[in-house]
């Protein structure tokens, strides 16, 4: 079932942790009657950010408004307590599986700090658009095909397929 | 118990953002162990030489729609109470594009990301961190984007209506995708050179 890696830390088989995580999915919606997401967090707290430097730009803004200011409380939000478990859960898979380590991952045929350039770059583009689209990989593309949302399926088409062309452009950087 | 138990007032509401962190917990140690800390695994179904994300995401949506299917089907979820990710055509279409590219640049999801930064894998923690600057923006810029936000709206639509079947059989068409994506990736992976990462 384990895939032993040369470093000595293993995953599992790929089926069983889709079953596993289709099962958190399912556990999601029965519970909370919601899907998993990880670009929320991530929203709700710029938006208190900013409501705490520039409460008047908040009130302002037709964005920022829907989610801080007034009475609402971004950072007393589901989305925010499930990041804060999935650090905890990833934490607590690295120490089972024995991946623990400080590392910049990168391609033998690049430098680490171009490799950190283009992280940054992707993760401002990825929250851009995961902004315009409503969700990300998990809140809009899976958590969508779950509950059969056309919209969900768009997305996720949208993002594989353009990746799939993009990662030829960026080839350089992976193989 | 009909599902989803928090809006059937069985549960407290207090009890859900608890839930919220149990459910967070399962869903990073699933991405984790199966190896999303790790974007060259990832990106590897870009290039063929590693396809556990086809593998895990497909198998995750169709356990989880199955899943929900058959509760419904046994009474113990009502289907309405889910949250259906709304239709909003133009945006789903343009900001998947844009979250595509982001992706094969940075080499994650946001979700991904974070588990690379829970095991210590700064390009993750620096990808994480460009995702803040990249929701600021976006929400600065709002005013420019309102129009695309907002068009083509369609509702809480579902795909089987799309097509017109019922969401049993578009499921049952989604489980034979996946497994035929399944067979298609063992193949492709056997023809590709392998990657050392």
């Amino acid at each position: 079932m384990k895939k032993i890696k040369n470093d000595g830390s293993f995953y599992v088989n790929p089926y069983l942790g889709g079953v596993m995580l289709g099962t958190v999915l399912l556990l999601s919606f029965y519970i909370s009657g919601r899907g998993l997401g990880a670009s929320g967090a991530v929203k709700n707290t710029v938006a208190a950010t900013v409501n705490v430097i520039a409460p008047q730009h908040v009130e302002k803004s037709a964005y920022y408004c829907q989610f801080a200011g007034g009475d609402k409380k971004p950072m007393n939000n589901w989305l925010v307590y499930e990041v804060l478990g999935v650090l905890a859960g990833a934490f607590i898979s690295g120490i089972v599986f024995n991946r623990l380590k400080l590392k910049v991952e990168h391609s033998p045929k690049i430098t680490s700090r171009r490799r950190l350039w283009f992280a940054l770059g992707g993760g401002l583009v990825f929250g851009f658009g995961a902004q315009l689209a409503r969700g990300c990989t998990s809140g809009a593309a899976l958590s969508g095909m779950a509950v059969l949302s056309y919209g969900g399926y768009i997305t996720m088409v949208a993002i594989f397929g353009t990746a799939f062309v993009v990662a030829w452009i960026f080839r350089k950087n992976w193989i | 118990m009909i599902g989803p138990i928090i809006s059937s007032g069985l549960v407290s509401h207090a009890w859900d953002n608890i839930f919220a962190v149990f459910i967070g917990m399962g869903f990073g140690f699933a991405l984790e162990s199966s190896g999303f800390s790790s974007s060259r695994k990832i990106i590897g179904t870009f290039f063929g030489y590693d396809f556990v994300v086809v593998k895990v995401f497909f198998t995750a949506a169709i356990v989880a729609s199955m899943g929900l299917l058959y509760l419904s089907y046994l009474g113990l979820v009502d289907f309405s109470q889910l949250y259906i990710q709304p239709t909003f055509l133009t945006s789903a279409i343009v900001g998947g594009i844009i979250m595509g590219i982001g992706f094969s640049m940075g080499g994650f999801c946001p979700g991904t990301s974070l588990c690379a930064a829970a095991v210590g894998r700064l390009d993750g923690l620096v990808f994480f961190g460009g995702m803040f600057l990249g929701v600021f923006l976006f929400s600065e810029s709002f005013p420019i984007f309102e129009n695309m936000y907002y068009s083509g709206s369609q509702g809480a639509k579902m795909i089987n209506s799309a097509f017109g079947i019922s969401p049993e059989l578009f499921t049952f068409f989604l489980v034979l995708a996946a497994v035929g994506m399944f067979f298609g990736a063992a193949w492709v992976q056997k023809k590709v050179k392998k990657v050392e990462y």
